[in-house]
């Protein structure tokens, strides 16, 4: 089995799904003869001469002519040069991909996948390092998926593309070549809103998704104690509960690690699904590791924001000793 | 391809194509591209569309109709346009598209049923190959040049139509529309209903573009400023246009130069900020009563056959109405089309709607 880094899986993933599928196009700022910013669409345009193209520098317009081609049948996959300038284009997505299912009961729908590098790690300049996954997850008629792995990234994304609906897909920067593993050759799909059990535990449950999925595991292979079981989300919306409050259950403490911003986030949702559901379980207050309620830092102040090995040990700590 | 008539008109020096003069003559100029049996019919839904306008406009006063959006003094715009079309054609309209749903087809109930506050008249739209009505202004135009970007991908000889107007013009979506289209060739016709009034502000305060139709040529393709209350005019360039677009020679922008004889909607008074006097100037060029004028002059119309479609009309609409106001609001339907499947979040706040509702 071949071994992929992010970006490569990425790449097979949309290269077999062209090859399957005739109505699969892809469009962006740079996706076509540049393979995109981040090489994510590399060789496609050679491949797929008609179907992959270099789109005006126009955000709106790329996901808005997405949603006519997706009225007419085809399966667009659209891409947004990075998460942080996707709010031209959120009239469209908010008031359109989300809401033409509803809005014609039905007769009409949104099968499309608007790709995004996200978040920080990466030393970029301004908007190029953020966290945007919660304006799309409180945003009804839209799923939002985030892949943290090589093999989730193939699988989740050739499910987006195959999804009757419209799905965010962000991809995080920091770990488009820093993880690779081993990723089947052959099709195969993750399904969206279904977490991962990145490993079993009984004393205290992580969740966390993206770019700090790595950030978490590297502190956990080098303690032995507390026995965590970490879930990565995988999906934002849906959320997947079932296993987040399960887990919780069983382990009775629960640390959510986050790069966004804290307030009004993903964070705050599953903390408060806890306490609905598993408050008699809980033997200490869900606790957040989450970006502070601040602009995203320039890459000299990046640091300053991003959490490290010492505040995600600290963190586990205080929720252990509550 | 002979020289098109739509591109003889220079919008940079103001040109206006028209057919049908104030008196319902022909000026001879162009031929009109539709029969006496067609300008006939099609008159006889307009006069349906001003008819229903005055109905619901009532009801609206009376409660029975949520905020209504006028449409009369635009219906030859809406009308001729989409008469140029194809059933297997694309429209993708504004909000002010009624007299367009009903030349396209649609039932009066179901035209209504959306009027009410019932998105279940929504669900119709598609099957007359027409989008739902798309509130947020000017946003569906690159829905438009979507659409028409995959009938030629997907080498199809169709073509999407878009309404917009002209407050629209000035959003940014409606540029990168146009841009799009223009960059990938798409079969697209863009029609402004230019009504003067974007609410209560003028077309001058829109844009500094001396006309609407001069903004196609930054983007590489023929624009053109036509008589919008002249079925004929509009006809031809939509026709036109259309055709154009089949054939693989990209999109077209009509302006359609018209009036909104009412209000923008029910929801505002434009005695606040339009004159009286400007509004009766265009009663005279209203485009029914041009078109009447012609067609009696050709002896194909008479004030009896008026008084008899009228009344026609208003029993059409009465039923109509009475259908529209039997249809039960189906309250689960709130649910169930967020997603092809609902997830589990929704499937238990449903239940929890069920348990409340009782």
């Amino acid at each position: 089995m071949a071994v992929l880094n992010m970006v490569q899986a990425l790449n097979q993933a949309l290269e077999q799904e062209m090859a399957r599928d005739s109505d699969v196009v892809v469009l962006g700022e740079d996706v076509g003869v540049d393979g995109g910013v981040f090489r994510v669409t590399d060789g496609l345009h050679a491949k797929f001469p008609n179907r992959v193209f270099d789109t005006p520098l126009a955000e709106s317009g790329i996901v808005g002519t997405a949603i006519g081609m997706a009225v007419h049948g085809m399966r667009p996959v659209a891409e947004i040069q990075f998460s942080g300038f996707v709010f031209p284009a959120m009239n469209q997505l908010v008031c359109h991909a989300a809401r033409l299912r509803n809005r014609s009961r039905g007769a009409v729908h949104c099968p499309m996948v608007v790709r995004m590098p996200s978040q920080g790690g990466v030393r970029a300049l301004e908007h190029h390092s953020e966290s945007v996954e919660a304006y799309f997850a409180h945003t009804p008629g839209l799923k939002v998926v985030m892949p943290a792995t090589p093999y989730d990234a193939k699988g989740l994304l050739t499910s987006a593309i195959r999804d009757p609906d419209p799905v965010i897909f962000m991809e995080p920067t920091k770990l488009y070549r820093s993880v690779k593993e081993e990723v089947p050759e052959e099709q195969f799909t993750v399904p969206i809103g279904k977490a991962n059990i990145i490993q079993e535990g009984d004393d205290l449950t992580v969740v966390t998704w993206g770019s700090y999925l790595k950030e978490v595991m590297d502190v956990l292979t080098k303690a032995e104690k507390p026995s965590v079981e970490l879930i990565d989300l995988r999906s934002i919306s849906p959320l997947d509960t079932e296993t987040i409050i399960s887990s919780v259950k069983k382990t009775g403490r629960c640390l959510i690690v986050q790069e966004a911003p804290r307030s009004f986030s993903v964070s705050s949702e599953i903390s408060a699904r806890i306490t609905e559901r598993a408050f008699l379980s809980l033997k200490a207050p869900v606790q957040r590791l989450a970006g502070y309620d601040l602009i995203m830092p320039m890459p000299q102040g990046e640091h300053l924001y991003l959490v490290n090995e010492r505040r995600i040990r600290t963190a586990i700590e205080q929720v252990m000793t509550y | 391809m002979p020289r098109l008539v739509i591109e003889q008109y220079d919008p940079l020096k103001g040109q206006m194509l028209q057919l049908l003069d104030e008196k319902g003559s022909l000026s001879g100029k162009h031929q009109p591209m539709l029969s006496d049996e067609e300008a006939l019919r099609l008159y006889k839904v307009m006069r349906l569309c001003r008819v229903m306008d005055q109905k619901a406009l009532a009801m609206q006063r009376q409660g029975r109709m949520v905020t209504y959006v006028p449409t009369a003094g635009q219906e030859a715009a809406s009308v001729g346009a989409i008469a140029a079309l194809r059933k297997e054609d694309w429209v993708v309209p504004a909000f002010r598209e009624t007299p367009g749903q009903i030349a396209r087809g649609m039932k009066l109930s179901e035209v209504l049923l959306w009027q009410r506050g019932n998105e279940q008249g929504f669900s119709v739209m598609p099957s007359y190959r027409m989008m739902p009505v798309a509130v947020p202004v000017g946003s569906q135009t690159l829905h438009a040049v979507g659409i028409s970007w995959a009938m030629k991908l997907r080498k199809e000889p169709l073509v999407a139509m878009t309404f917009f107007g002209d407050g629209g013009t000035s959003e940014g979506d409606f540029h990168e529309a146009m841009n799009f289209a223009g960059v990938f060739q798409t079969p697209t016709v863009f029609v402004c209903q230019n009504n003067q009034w974007a609410i209560s502000v003028p077309r001058s305060l829109q844009s500094a573009s001396k006309t609407i139709a001069q903004k196609a040529l930054a983007y590489g393709f023929s624009g053109v400023l036509v008589d919008g209350n002249d079925l004929f005019a509009m006809h031809l360039a939509a026709k036109e246009a259309a055709e154009k677009a089949r054939s693989g020679l990209g999109p077209t922008l009509i302006e359609a130069f018209t009036y909104r004889l009412g209000a923008h909607t029910t929801a505002d008074d434009p005695r606040k900020y339009r004159k009286e006097d400007d509004v009766k100037a265009w009663i005279p060029r209203d485009p029914l009563v041009r078109l009447k004028l012609y067609l009696e002059k050709r002896r194909l119309w008479s004030e009896e056959q008026e008084r008899s479609h009228h009344e026609e009309c208003d029993a059409k609409v009465e039923e109509a109405v009475s259908e529209m106001e039997r249809t039960v609001y189906e309250e689960d339907a709130i649910f169930m089309h967020h997603f092809a499947e609902m997830p589990p979040h929704l499937q238990e706040q449903y239940e929890e709607f069920r348990r409340e509702a009782r």
